[in-house]
């Protein structure tokens, strides 16, 4: 592969590129889903192939192709510096990229199990194990479940040296009952919504997760939904569990914070950023309690935003993002890094597979847990009058990352410490730096989870990323509840 | 690009190696090219090439696919035995139909009124565009910018794309198309305009007057003005309307509805939207986009799925239509017949209309004739993130984005904040008063569609943003 890597760099700088990388990736992934009591879908797929990214006459080209002979190779990456060339008729200045000290380096996601040595079979029969135990559960009219195995290898080599082959593992699993009555569908999700949890990790993540354990619980929710009260409207001090607190800070924190945003290179799709440049440092982004980090490290947990390096090459790190409320930084890359007078690249540009452009990326964006010891059951004892929120279902936030309406499956109402009853389609809306400012607890270290978020959007043409995100159940004081239903 | 005589033999390879009952194999892919331009630069320009074989593979009720991007002998070895591996191992599933012969695909031909046209949707000169076509097109586009003391940021793509399908009943069928698209947003100080269009043939773009009118737009919603949110008349342009509506047509299948997860359960054949609404399904409409066939080969049908308001029914994959025809939902749901919209197999949503087309108003109006006649309302470009948030009311929240305007006494007056909506599908769609002529139009949150412009009283605007 190197050899493959070094006909592409050399044709490159041969022909003028200033700067050049080769990544040559192998995809390997495999999906089963079953739908009531049947297989929905079984497929393996496999992807390979090589991409170009050079810098030249100071603008940037890119070329991928599947095509690995030689000729194939030096078409591919004469043609990366065709397009840089082109780029550069409509340009204000060069590209400068912040020094990076080349290195070589081997890196895999640690496993215990290849999840696939795991037989199809198996797989199956611990979907078909859950679908009964959901279905089981009079009321229950669709059941859906998921079992996810990804993995990556990559072979990165740049014009200045470095030369990193990496490998990294992930799984996803989850599950949904759905319960049609009247006018109505509810659902409730496990572990959570939208394909569950998902870690870069090998199959021992599935046996973790409790899947036939909490199967009959969803299902028996779902059902139970129905018959709850609408969850109320006003002012109310909620808390969060730890997944949908995840989502929060993906959108409300992790998002904002990518440089690319702020300097408004995702104007015409993703959108840009409150978090203009001065508010570095000068920002009161949350209460004096959040504290929110980028780490990219495996120390920090298998989070799908855990790496060795990133796709251009840079090890991962931890940057602290809020400190005691106060914002500190933000996601970066080695062509961003000047912007914010950094020496250094942050480490976050990742590509979605062979054929796309690494752009900064969210590496896993967590909220610290609370110093004091404190369990979900204590913070609802000490809250007079909430409600617990668990498991998201519709997520929307505008363009800057201001305004921000969140949905979730199931509420909690909290009576003088209590859970009183259940009540159904509960939502949240608000202000990104009010929200945040206004949390006032968070539970402890034995309650963090770090979730994996796999289908994060953006770029143009569009890339999905996976991304980590840790977080406790939280509470935060006076949000505004039920405006999503309030008037249609 | 792969060439259809290439697809076959490759076609034929597969089948050597396979021990299947049925083979059927797809093929994807083709070129793809855009450049990103933003801050008045372009900071961005990729190019790949890539195709996917993807194999389907069926024993006695078993079904599996495995998908390859490498086309030497061992790759289409191993992806022949990795779709039989899986598919040994399935539970057999009793309403897994045989594969689908050429005769079945075609369809009834009396039930497209284009059904005898070819579609052509390659056009050379849009193949054929490069970089440095790619880069004046931005050129132009800047200058407007600087023209204008604004930035610009968007993006300027072209492709070729094919999609084949073969089966070892005999069936294959082929799609090449050719696309391109430029989307532009104009930045001012404290607003922004946008504008976005594609099209199979680039001559049809103009990215100039695009760029003007982007420009126009983020000039005239400069010093945006925050007013209270509330129930609105909205004028939604075409591109707006498209990005909302497109949230219900997932719903528009025979599989939702045996899924219960669909807001038509119960409903087909109720009048859930205005007498004005009418819409099509039509992959042969001359402004659509789409290979004419399924994820089966099965000829995508035109049918009307809401006439004058009334849901008529939702398509089939063929698999979905036989299993309706035994349901208990049988005589609730219309006509049920394979109508050439159904995905890959195997696959758990069964199918959804992609090629929607709204049939044009008795009056149509033009944009300005709609805010003549609005005494006082809020005009919008273009909606952003916008999910579900109640599946059977289909209440959908999001935002509005890069160009929100008062209207007053029947004019524009200001731009305003951008506001967060929730509102519920049915009660817009029952609630347009006026359209203009239905256009080919894209957005960021739904397909591609022919849509017009609407203009809708009571729009629920619930909360408003920061600028």
């Amino acid at each position: 592969m190197k050899q493959i890597a070094n006909w592409a760099l050399n044709v490159a700088t041969t022909r003028g590129a200033s700067y050049a990388d080769a990544r040559i990736v192998n995809q390997r992934s495999r999906a089963l889903t079953t739908k009531n009591g049947k297989v929905g879908s079984a497929s393996d797929a496999e992807s390979m192939g090589m991409s170009v990214r050079v810098v030249a006459d100071g603008a940037w080209g890119f070329a991928a192709s599947e095509d690995l002979s030689r000729a194939g190779v030096e078409a591919v990456a004469a043609r990366a510096v065709e397009i840089a060339r082109a780029s550069a008729q409509v340009k204000q200045n060069d590209v400068r990229l912040a020094p990076e000290k080349p290195v070589t380096a081997e890196w895999t996601t640690p496993h215990t199990i290849d999840p696939f040595v795991i037989s199809v079979e198996q797989n199956i029969e611990l979907s078909l194990k859950i679908d009964s135990e959901l279905r089981s559960v009079a009321g229950v009219t669709l059941a859906e479940t998921n079992l996810n195995f990804n993995r990556e290898e990559q072979w990165f080599l740049s014009s200045e040296g470095a030369d990193i082959h990496q490998t990294k593992y992930s799984a996803g699993a989850g599950y949904t009952a759905y319960a049609f009555a009247g006018n109505e569908i509810q659902k409730r999700s496990y572990p959570n919504s939208y394909g569950g949890q998902w870690q870069n990790k090998g199959y021992e993540l599935i046996d973790e997760l409790k899947l036939v354990e909490n199967a009959r619980r969803i299902a028996e929710e779902a059902v139970a939904l129905h018959h709850a009260d609408q969850c109320p409207e006003g002012k109310f001090d909620i808390i969060l569990d730890s997944s949908q607190l995840g989502l929060q800070i993906h959108e409300s924190v992790g998002h904002p914070i990518e440089l690319d945003r702020v300097l408004g290179m995702e104007a015409n799709f993703a959108g840009t950023s409150f978090l203009t440049l001065d508010k570095l440092r000068t920002l009161r982004y949350g209460s004096e309690l959040v504290n929110v980090v980028a780490d990219a490290r495996q120390e920090h947990g298998p989070g799908l935003g855990t790496f060795g390096f990133d796709d251009e090459g840079v090890p991962a790190q931890c940057t602290p993002i809020i400190t005691n409320g106060l914002f500190t930084g933000y996601l970066s890359s080695r062509e961003t890094a000047h912007t914010i007078g950094e020496t250094r690249s942050g480490g976050t540009l990742r590509a979605e597979g062979w054929n796309r452009l690494p752009m900064i990326r969210m590496t896993n964006i967590s909220l610290q847990p609370g110093d004091k010891p404190l369990t979900l059951e204590q913070l609802i004892a000490a809250t007079d009058d909430g409600i617990l929120m668990q498991t998201n279902r519709s997520w929307s936030i505008d363009d800057k990352r201001f305004n921000f309406q969140f949905g979730c499956e199931i509420g909690w109402e909290i009576k003088h410490g209590k859970r009183v009853r259940m009540v159904k389609n509960p939502s949240y809306s608000g202000i990104t730096t009010e929200f945040w400012n206004s949390l006032d607890a968070i539970c402890s270290r034995d309650e963090w989870t770090l979730w994996g978020t796999p289908n994060c959007g953006k770029g143009q043409p569009q890339q999905v990323m996976g991304t980590g995100h840790g977080a406790a159940p939280s509470r935060f004081r006076g949000a505004k509840v039920g405006s999503a239903y309030k008037g249609s | 690009m792969l060439t259809r005589h290439e697809a076959a033999d490759i076609f034929d390879r597969i089948k050597k190696y396979s021990s299947a009952d049925e083979v059927e194999v797809l093929f994807s892919g083709g070129r793809f090219a855009l450049t990103r331009f933003a801050n008045n630069t372009i900071h961005q320009n990729v190019e790949d090439e890539s195709h996917t074989i993807s194999v389907r593979t069926v024993f006695g009720g078993r079904t599996a696919r495995a998908t390859t991007n490498r086309f030497d002998e061992d790759a289409l070895r191993r992806v022949v035995q990795s779709s039989e591996s899986l598919a040994k191992v399935q539970h057999p599933d009793p309403d897994l139909l045989p594969m689908p012969d050429s005769r079945e695909a075609s369809g009834n031909a009396e039930q497209s009124v284009h059904a005898a046209q070819p579609l052509s949707r390659y056009f050379p000169e849009t193949a054929g565009i490069t970089p440095q076509i790619r880069a004046d097109g931005v050129r132009t586009i800047v200058e407007v910018a600087k023209k204008h003391k604004l930035t610009t940021a968007g993006i300027f793509s072209s492709s070729e794309s094919v999609e084949g399908i073969f089966n070892s009943r005999g069936l294959s069928n082929w799609h090449t198309q050719t696309l391109a698209e430029v989307s532009i947003t104009m930045i001012g100080a404290d607003s922004s305009g946008w504008q976005k269009a594609n099209s199979p043939d680039a001559a049809n773009l103009d990215p100039l007057r695009m760029a003007e009118i982007a420009a126009k737009k983020a000039i005239d919603s400069a010093h945006p003005e925050e007013i209270p949110a509330g129930k609105y008349t909205v004028i939604l342009e075409a591109s707006a309307a498209l990005d909302i509506v497109g949230f219900m047509f997932w719903d528009y299948s025979g599989m939702a509805i045996l899924d219960q997860r669909s807001f038509l359960t119960g409903r087909i054949g109720s009048k859930l939207f205005g007498d004005n609404i009418t819409i099509w399904d039509d992959v042969t409409h001359p402004l659509q986009s789409g290979s004419p066939f399924d994820g089966e080969g099965m000829r995508r049908q035109r049918l009307p799925i809401v006439e004058n308001g009334v849901v008529r029914g939702v398509v089939y994959a063929r698999g979905t239509a036989a299993r309706m025809k035994n349901s208990e939902f049988k005589d609730k749901v219309g006509p049920i017949a394979a109508t050439g919209h159904g995905f890959a197999l195997p696959n758990e949503m069964g199918e959804m209309p992609l090629n929607i087309v709204f049939a044009a108003p008795e009056n149509p109006q033009t944009l300005a004739e709609m805010i003549a006649s609005t005494e006082r309302g809020v005009l919008v470009t273009r909606l952003w993130y916008i999910r579900e948030v109640e599946p059977y009311e289909k209440i959908v929240t999001g935002m509005t984005r890069d160009g929100t305007f008062l209207v007053k006494d029947g004019e524009v007056r200001q731009g305003v904040r951008n506001f967060r909506f929730n509102e519920s599908l049915i009660q817009m769609l029952s609630n347009v008063e006026a359209m203009s002529v239905p256009l080919r139009s894209c957005g960021e949150e739904s397909f591609d569609m022919v849509v017009p412009a609407m203009k809708i009283r009571d729009f629920n605007f619930t909360e408003v943003t920061k600028f």
